[in-house]
């Protein structure tokens, strides 16, 4: 596909789920939607991903410099965190090694276990 | 003049990419130092140096932000590109990001009730551990703060990338894919980038954790 019907598909898709989103009584990000109709579409192999390369390669390559109006939006809410600044950096730090564990020995456990029973039927 | 040059969309536009390019040279100094961070608190320098007001910024700010829609959504690939991977370890991923999901928003939500964090706060706090685009949706459909939210992330992302060999070390986490998905499931992008780094395994399953977990962390949100 060329470059601009690759947009269209993807823009496209937005727009849906934008409507999808308002449509559901939940608040749910619409870009989530996106993401979900997007796998939907390559796993039915309705759409293939070689279909949506160049402008896929282009948002993943540069993904970060997306989120930069973001932060720099933290700005106008500056005060905000610095009146909570121990709790919000405490809060962000250390739930990071709780998720870490908890995450790494639920994976680890199961695997070990399917692994056991594996061994126990060869 | 002036007031033409502060209601052009161009300025945030052209200050976000000069500003990305100096962020991105300065990580080839500093390895460590996220062009993303380096870039944000530039353009803030530049703002305030300059008095410029944030809204001024923006006006095209507000149109690389409009991306993270398209950027989140292609974010389907990474799944569809590992699906091998995902079938071979169908249950572990699914029950180790239902786990990380809701260690990561049960324990924001506790800590948040204990420092007797405001709504706003907790609400831009909840989603900390998932992937920037999605955290920004989860927190502004929760009436917390996009750029708050970020900021969160970004604290997120840069302990776990700079700490997960020493995780593994410390948890004694020795299988690959539980620590991918451990990496990805505690710092999104950011961590996965280092995931990466030590393992070819561990990079595949942690940018399986992102998608996962994202999606799981929204749905979760549902019924708080």
């Amino acid at each position: 596909m060329n470059i601009m019907a690759q947009a269209a598909v993807i823009f496209g898709l937005c727009l849906i789920s934008e409507g999808i989103a308002a449509l559901i009584p939940m608040a749910f990000p619409a870009s989530v939607i996106a993401l979900l109709l997007l796998g939907l579409l390559l796993f039915s192999g309705l759409l293939r991903p070689e279909q949506i390369r160049e402008l896929s390669t282009f948002l993943v390559a540069n993904m970060a410099f997306f989120f930069l109006p973001s932060c720099v939006g933290v700005l106008e809410h500056a005060p905000a965190i610095l009146g909570q600044l121990a709790p919000f950096l405490l809060i962000s730090f250390l739930t990071v090694p709780l998720v870490y564990f908890v995450t790494a020995w639920v994976v680890q456990l199961l695997i070990r276990r399917t692994g056991r029973k594996k061994a126990r039927h060869d | 003049m002036i007031d033409t040059l502060l209601s052009s969309p161009f300025l945030g536009l052209t200050l976000s990419a000069a500003a990305w390019c100096a962020g991105c040279q300065l990580q080839k100094k500093f390895r460590l130092l996220p062009p993303l961070l380096t870039a944000a608190a530039l353009i803030i320098a530049v703002l305030a140096a300059f008095g410029i007001p944030y809204s001024a910024y923006a006006a095209g700010g507000d149109f690389i932000k409009l991306m993270l829609g398209p950027v989140t959504a292609v974010l389907a690939l990474n799944i569809y590109n590992q699906r091998t991977v995902l079938k071979e370890h169908f249950l572990p991923v699914l029950a180790g990001c239902l786990a990380g999901s809701l260690t990561s928003m049960g324990s924001v939500l506790l800590l948040c009730r204990v420092f007797q964090v405001e709504q706003a706060l907790a609400a831009s706090l909840l989603p900390k551990s998932v992937t920037t685009a999605i955290a920004i949706g989860i927190a502004e459909s929760r009436g917390g703060v996009g750029g708050i939210a970020a900021a969160a992330v970004m604290v997120a992302g840069l302990t776990g990338a700079a700490l997960a060999p020493l995780f593994a070390r410390l948890f004694r986490v020795t299988d690959p894919v539980a620590e991918g998905l451990a990496i990805g499931a505690c710092s999104h992008a950011l961590g996965t980038t280092r995931a990466m780094e030590i393992g070819h395994i561990q990079g595949a399953m942690s940018s399986i954790a992102i998608c996962v977990c994202g999606i799981m962390t929204s749905v979760l949100a549902l019924f708080l």
